[in-house]
């Protein structure tokens, strides 16, 4: 449509404005997403046909087709839910490392390293374990809901720990909160291992299946058990964006900046468990994403967390889809535990990180 | 209207330390209050307690409002603070620091004239063309006039709606070349003849005379003087609570105190 000269808003770039930029980003990651979903749909050991499904889909099934109804089950039962649970993990996941950082003041802070997983770990196997004898009663009452509700109070303790521990006087000592998380991580560890020299057989199975970090155990059940949970700390991030900012200045500053800041870092706290116990309730340990994921984006469109945080959790969702396509393909017909796949590239990432800031990291 | 930040008794402890000992203060709209004293005198926990950042004991009110009832983003819309040094945790570009000031309180201007509000504010502290550096690499100086644009940009308009707003500064120069030091002080100035209240903490006694109405003069945690520069800077009260002995002398055409260093027998 043609618009008056005088309608057209002058879009003008301003020096050290990447708002714009930004936005541009946001909508490719978008747009990627979409990508990295379809060809996740339409992937993997089957050969089943999406295409089959979607023109079958209005009309009615016949019995007779065996294909057509393999087709539908591995499109609708398998493959759905694990790209529903695949995109709610990445984005949680990568937005529970951009609040954390935000929070800490460091680009370095991750649920996985700093020992929060470790605690939602410990919160999950706790209910695997003993949740048919001594935590029966509260399993019972939580339903579905057991296993994320346990992770996200396990990683809620531990964030609380390891704040406690390493702030005083609204300034994180990185060293303090490294070192404080590896000893958490290894506390919830030795916890974690008594716990599982109690497990009997069927739950060691478990346990297995579900420490090496993997979606192939996708199914409906999970999807309804941490979609909400994953989903609302996600859409609750994106209203932490304007104190994060603030917070890069410093407690103080932010507090000046009109934030209510003890109340803010609540909530941030409450959001990073949240997000980090659902996600580590399904799928187990799978580290990195929230370290690569906003650190690179950091580098293109800044750390404006109004941008950040939706862009992250986009780009998490489509690193985990990636992952996990990577992890079916390898080995197929077999597949590899995701946990492997994002290990092996969010290390080297984080070493590189790491020799980029040599030196002015421990600050 | 109660047009002023007003201190009565205030006192702050800290481990069983008396920092600063019942000082009462009245910062009025359009006045630039000097807070001076040695090291260690209490100007910066005098103006942390002023900004909350400590507790205190004691009343303090801005524009009447107790400041301890009101809401951050309440406070956030009548008064800004620049503190002595700013480290960011984040890589920003200059003029995404200065808007972090314009995306909190209350501004002023309308939202068109908003979107070039950071620009405006770099310009007012000399530093055009610096909107796409990083913050990181920065001078000193230059960061700390980096943060003096934020915080102008927080309480653009010094009234809003018929009601003065204040800023607040711990050592707005004390990193900066002399030329900076006085536009600087020039641009606190003109804050305060446009209607708003400044109470910055100042170490230069020269640049108090040449440009606070009011100061107040810590020694010890205690309020030693409060008055005008020309009642205040005098070789009494200058050389007891600084402990040293120096002259204050006067310019000529207006008359202005000022001490010479050179003046000084230690």
């Amino acid at each position: 449509m043609l618009q008056r000269a005088g309608d057209i808003d002058l879009v003008v770039e301003r020096a050290g404005d990447r708002r714009g930029l930004a936005r541009q980003v946001i909508l490719l990651l978008a747009l990627l997403l979409v990508a990295a979903s379809a060809a996740s749909l339409t992937t993997g050991a089957s050969g089943a046909s999406v295409w089959r499904v979607l023109t079958g889909l209005g009309r009615p099934l016949d019995a007779e087709d065996v294909t057509l109804v393999r087709d539908f089950t591995v499109v609708l039962d398998i493959r759905l839910p694990r790209l529903f649970l695949g995109i709610l993990i990445g984005g949680g996941l990568a937005i529970s490392g951009v609040v954390m950082q935000g929070l800490f003041r460091n680009p370095l802070a991750d649920p996985g390293l700093v020992g929060v997983s470790s605690g939602a770990g410990l919160g999950a196997v706790g209910v695997i374990v003993l949740g048919t004898t001594v935590l029966a009663p509260l399993t019972g009452f939580l339903g579905i809901y057991a296993l994320q509700i346990s992770a996200f109070a396990g990683g809620l303790l531990t964030t609380l720990v390891l704040y406690r521990v390493a702030t005083s006087h609204g300034r994180t000592a990185v060293a303090t909160m490294l070192l404080a998380g590896i000893a958490i991580a290894a506390l919830a560890g030795a916890v974690t291992g008594v716990l599982v020299y109690l497990a009997d057989d069927a739950q060691l199975r478990d346990l297995t299946y579900w420490g090496l970090g993997s979606l192939s155990g996708a199914n409906w059940t999970k999807v309804f058990a941490s979609g909400p949970i994953i989903g609302i700390a996600i859409a609750a991030s994106l209203f932490l964006a304007r104190g994060l900012n603030a917070l890069t200045l410093g407690e103080a500053t932010a507090n000046h900046l009109g934030v209510p800041v003890q109340r803010f870092k609540n909530a941030a706290i409450v959001i990073v468990a949240a997000a980090t116990g659902a996600a580590v309730a399904v799928s187990g340990g799978i580290g990195f994403v929230g370290i690569v994921v906003p650190h690179l984006l950091r580098l293109v469109i800044g750390p404006d967390h109004r941008f950040l945080l939706p862009a992250s959790a986009l780009l998490g969702a489509s690193f985990l889809l990636g992952a996990d396509a990577l992890a079916r393909v390898i080995v197929a017909p077999a597949e590899l535990p995701i946990g492997i796949i994002t290990a092996a590239v969010g290390g080297p990432f984080f070493l590189w990180v790491l020799l980029r800031r040599r030196g002015q990291i421990l600050e | 209207m109660n047009h002023a930040i007003e201190l009565s008794r205030v006192t702050v402890r800290l481990a069983g330390r008396t920092l600063i000992d019942r000082i009462d203060l009245r910062a009025e709209a359009g006045r630039l209050t000097a807070v001076i004293g040695p090291n260690g005198s209490g100007k910066s926990t005098l103006l942390k307690a002023i900004c909350g950042d400590l507790q205190s004991e004691g009343a303090i009110a801005i524009n009447g409002h107790d400041l301890r009832r009101l809401k951050p983003w309440q406070a956030a819309g009548l008064r800004a603070v620049l503190p002595q040094a700013t480290v960011l945790s984040f890589p920003f570009t200059v003029r995404e620091v200065v808007a972090l000031g314009a995306s909190a309180g209350r501004p002023g201007p309308e939202a068109r004239d908003l979107e070039w509000l950071p620009e405006r504010a770099l310009a007012e502290v000399d530093l055009d063309g610096f909107a796409g550096r990083m913050y990181g690499e920065l001078s000193g100086g230059e960061q700390q006039r980096v943060q003096l644009a934020r915080t102008l940009c927080q309480v653009w308009s010094p009234v809003l709606d018929g009601v003065p707003r204040y800023l607040l500064l711990d050592e707005p120069v004390s990193s900066l070349d002399i030329r900076h030091q006085l536009l600087i002080m020039a641009v606190a100035r003109r804050f305060a003849d446009a209607g708003g209240g400044v109470i910055a903490v100042l170490h230069d006694l020269n640049l108090t005379a040449m440009f606070a109405d009011r100061v107040l003069v810590l020694g010890g945690g205690r309020a030693a003087a409060f008055g005008t520069p020309r009642e205040v800077l005098s070789d009494g009260t200058i050389a007891q609570v600084f402990s040293c002995d120096l002259r204050v002398g006067q310019v000529p055409p207006a008359p202005m105190p000022f001490v010479l260093p050179q003046s000084a027998r230690l």
